[in-house]
C-alpha cells in the first residue's frame, strides 16, 4: 500500500461530515441492538434507504459502525431482562442473567464490552491483512473459479451452517426463484415478468431484505406484546472494574473466540449468531471448570461475546474480495456497494484503493469508539429498555414502509415488503431460515452468468469444470462441504 | 439463445425440479413422524397479539391501496394511529405522536432526502 492511498483513506474518514454520520449510526446501532426483537441485521436493512442518499465512505460506515455496536448492545438486555437483544447474544443470554442474578451485573456487561471490543479489532486486523491478499489471488479468477465459489458459498450457508439442510435448500431455492425474475439473465430473456415493465427490472432487492428481516421482526414482537419485560437490576455501577484482571485470567477463550468468530463469519451464509453459538459450545469444551458454565460463568460469555463482534469483520473478507456475502448484513452491503459504484471484487482493491482502506480505517475507529459510547449505553440502558413497544414497533413499521418506496419511488416496493415480511414470518416460525433465501437472491444472478459463459467458452463440456488447478480444487470442496452433514452423522454414531 | 444448449429456461427449470424433490421429502418425514397437518401460531388464542397482528397487515394493505390516491400524509397518520390504538396505547398520546412521526418523516423523506411522497388530495397544500 502506497503512503499516498492510505493519506487519501485518512482524509475520506476524517471529515467532519464522516465522523458525524459515525457517530449518529453508533448511537442508533446501540439503541437498535439494546432493544430485544430489533436486531443488527434490521438496523442495516433500515439504514439502507438513507445511506441511498450519501456519498459511499459514510455510506458503508454508518453500516459498520451502526452493526459493530448493535451486537454488542446486544448484550445489554441479556443481562438486565434474560432476553438477548440480538440473536447473537442468544448463546450467553442465560449465562449473563445468572451472573447479574449473582450480584455480578456489572462484571457480566463489563466483559461483554471489554471482549466485544477486542474481538471486533482481532476481526478487523484479519480483514485487513487477509482481503487484499486474497484479492491478489483473486485477480487470476476466471468464470470457472467464481461458479465454484458461488457454489461453495451456497452450499456452506446450507451444509455446514445448519443442523437440518433440507429446509435449508428449500430456503435457498426460493431465493434463487427471485433472483432469475426479469431481463437480467445472460439470454436477456424476460422471465416471470407477466409482461409487467416493473417486473422486467427484477425484483428490487433492499424492500424484500426490509421485509424479511425487519417486518417479520415487527410481527414476532407484536405476536408476543403481551408479554412485559421485567428488568434485573437497576442501577449499574462502575462496569470496567475486574476487566484486566479477566483478560489476564483467559487468554485462551479470548483468542480461540476471535479467531473461531472471524472465521465463521468469513464462511459464507453463518454470521454472528452462529459464531456466538459455536465458541460458547468451544468455551465449554475446553474451559478447565465447564461445570460452572450455566451458573453464571464469566468465561463463555467472554469468548462468545469476543466471536461475534469480530465475525462481522470477517464476514467482509469475502464480500469485498470475491462479492459473495459471509452473513445475512454484507448481503444487504454488497447491494450498497453496487448502488454505490463500488463493485466489490478483487479490482475494487486497484482501482478504489483508498475507498477500501477508508472502510479498514472505519472498522477501526468504530471498534475503538465503542468502549466510551457502550459505557454510555450501559448507563443509559434503563432508559432505553423502558422504550415502549407499542408505539416504537408502529413508527419503525411506517419507516419500512417509506424506506421500501424510496428505492425505486414505486408502491411495488411496499408490496415486495409487505409479501416477503409474510413470507419471512411463516418460513421462521416453521423452522426454515432466511439466510441462505437471501443468499440465494444476492447469488443468483452470479452463478447463473458464471455458469453460462463458462459454457459458452467450453462449448459444452460440463468437465471444463474441473480442469483448471484452482477450479478443481473449489469444486471438489463444494462437493466436500455438501458430505459435511453426513460426516456429522457419522462422527455423532462414534461418540455415543 | 439458439445454437445454445443451455437457455434461460434451464435454471428455473432446475430450482422447480430441486423444490419438487425437497417439498416431496418433508411430505414424507413430516407424515412418518406422525402429527397434525396444521398447527396454529399461539398467540392466535390471545385476544391482544391477534388483534395486533391483524392490524399490522390489514394497516400495510390498506397504506398500498391508499397511498396514491388520498396521500402519505393522511394515510400515514390514520394507520400509525390505528396500530398504536390496537397495541393499546391511549387516544392522547397516540394521536401526538402519529402527527409527530408523520411529520418527522416528511422532513427527513420529503424534504432532506427529496423522496416523492404522494400528496394525493392535499395536492394543492403541497409544501
Amino acid at each position: 500500500m502506497s503512503g499516498t492511498v492510505l493519506s487519501q483513506a485518512f482524509a475520506l474518514v476524517f471529515d467532519p461530515y464522516v465522523l458525524w454520520v459515525i457517530l449518529a449510526s453508533a448511537a442508533y446501532g446501540l439503541f437498535v441492538g439494546a432493544v430485544p426483537g430489533l436486531t443488527a441485521t434490521m438496523a442495516t436493512a433500515l439504514l439502507v434507504p438513507v445511506t441511498f442518499f450519501m456519498p459511499p465512505v459514510p455510506a458503508i460506515a454508518s453500516i459498520v459502525t451502526a452493526t459493530a455496536m448493535a451486537i454488542f448492545a446486544g448484550d445489554i438486555p441479556s443481562c438486565l431482562l434474560r432476553m438477548p437483544g440480538t440473536p447473537a447474544s442468544a448463546a450467553y443470554t442465560d449465562e449473563a442473567y445468572a451472573m447479574t442474578k449473582n450480584g455480578q451485573g456489572e462484571l457480566a456487561l463489563g466483559a461483554g464490552l471489554m471482549f466485544s471490543v477486542v474481538g471486533g479489532l482481532f476481526g478487523s486486523a484479519v480483514l485487513i491483512a487477509a482481503a487484499p491478499a486474497l484479492a491478489e489471488v483473486a485477480l487470476r479468477f476466471s468464470s470457472f473459479e467464481y461458479f465454484w465459489l458461488v457454489v461453495l458459498g451456497l452450499a456452506s450457508a446450507v451444509f455446514i451452517a445448519l443442523a437440518n439442510p433440507l429446509k435449508g435448500i428449500v430456503s435457498l431455492l426460493l431465493g434463487l426463484l427471485v433472483a432469475s425474475v426479469g431481463l437480467d439473465n445472460p439470454a436477456g430473456f424476460p422471465r416471470f415478468t407477466f409482461g409487467n415493465a416493473e417486473l422486467a427490472g427484477g425484483l428490487t432487492l433492499i424492500p424484500i431484505m426490509i421485509g424479511m428481516f425487519a417486518v417479520s421482526e415487527i410481527l414476532r414482537n407484536v405476536a408476543a406484546i403481551d408479554r412485559p419485560w421485567e428488568m434485573a437490576q437497576a442501577r449499574i455501577g462502575n462496569v470496567f472494574r475486574g476487566m484486566w484482571r479477566l483478560a489476564r485470567r483467559y487468554p485462551a477463550p479470548i483468542v480461540r473466540g476471535s479467531a473461531l468468530g472471524t472465521a465463521i463469519g468469513a464462511l459464507p451464509g453463518a454470521g454472528a449468531d452462529i459464531a456466538a453459538w459455536m465458541s460458547y459450545a468451544v468455551s465449554k469444551k475446553f474451559s478447565k471448570e465447564p461445570e460452572k458454565f450455566g451458573t453464571g460463568h464469566v468465561e463463555g460469555i467472554i469468548e462468545a461475546g469476543a466471536a461475534n463482534n469480530s465475525a462481522l469483520a470477517g464476514a467482509w473478507i469475502p464480500a469485498l474480495v470475491f462479492g459473495i456475502p459471509g452473513d445475512s448484513i454484507t448481503a444487504i452491503v454488497i447491494g450498497v456497494l453496487y448502488i454505490k459504484g463500488l463493485n466489490p471484487g478483487p479490482t475494487m482493491f486497484m482501482n478504489n484503493a483508498a475507498s477500501i482502506y477508508a472502510i479498514f480505517l472505519v472498522f477501526i475507529l468504530a471498534n475503538l469508539i465503542m468502549l466510551p459510547l457502550g459505557w454510555a449505553a450501559i448507563k443509559g440502558a434503563k432508559q432505553m429498555l423502558r422504550a415502549p413497544r407499542a408505539i416504537l414497533m408502529p413508527v419503525i413499521l411506517l419507516f419500512c414502509v417509506v424506506g421500501s418506496f424510496a428505492i425505486n419511488n414505486s408502491i411495488l416496493g411496499v408490496v415486495l415488503m409487505l409479501a416477503f415480511g409474510l413470507i419471512g414470518y411463516v418460513m421462521e416460525e416453521n423452522g426454515f431460515p432466511v439466510a441462505p433465501a437471501i443468499l440465494g437472491m444476492v447469488l443468483g444472478a452470479m452463478l447463473e452468468e458464471h455458469f453460462i459463459s463458462s459454457m459458452i467458452k467450453a462449448e459444452g463440456s460440463l468437465l471444463a469444470f474441473f480442469e483448471r488447478p484452482i477450479a478443481g480444487a473449489l469444486g471438489a470442496f463444494a462437493v466436500l462441504v455438501v458430505f459435511v452433514p453426513l460426516l456429522r452423522r457419522l462422527f455423532r454414531s462414534d461418540a455415543n | 439463445m439458439p445454437g445454445q444448449k443451455f437457455g434461460p429456461a434451464l435454471f428455473p427449470g432446475l430450482v422447480a425440479a430441486g423444490l419438487g424433490i425437497c417439498g416431496l421429502l418433508l411430505v414424507v418425514s413430516g407424515a412418518r413422524q406422525g402429527g397434525p397437518w396444521f398447527v396454529p401460531p399461539a398467540w392466535i388464542h390471545r385476544p391482544q397479539p391477534r388483534a395486533g397482528v391483524i392490524a399490522v397487515l390489514a394497516g400495510l394493505v390498506l397504506y398500498i391501496l391508499l397511498a396514491e390516491r388520498i396521500g402519505f400524509h393522511i394515510v400515514a397518520f390514520v394507520v400509525l394511529a390505528y396500530w398504536m390504538r390496537t397495541l393499546r396505547v391511549s387516544w392522547r398520546l397516540a394521536l401526538p405522536v402519529a402527527l409527530i412521526a408523520m411529520l418527522a418523516i416528511h422532513l427527513a423523506f420529503y424534504k432532506a432526502l427529496r423522496v416523492p411522497l404522494p400528496w394525493g388530495l392535499l395536492e394543492r397544500w403541497a409544501f
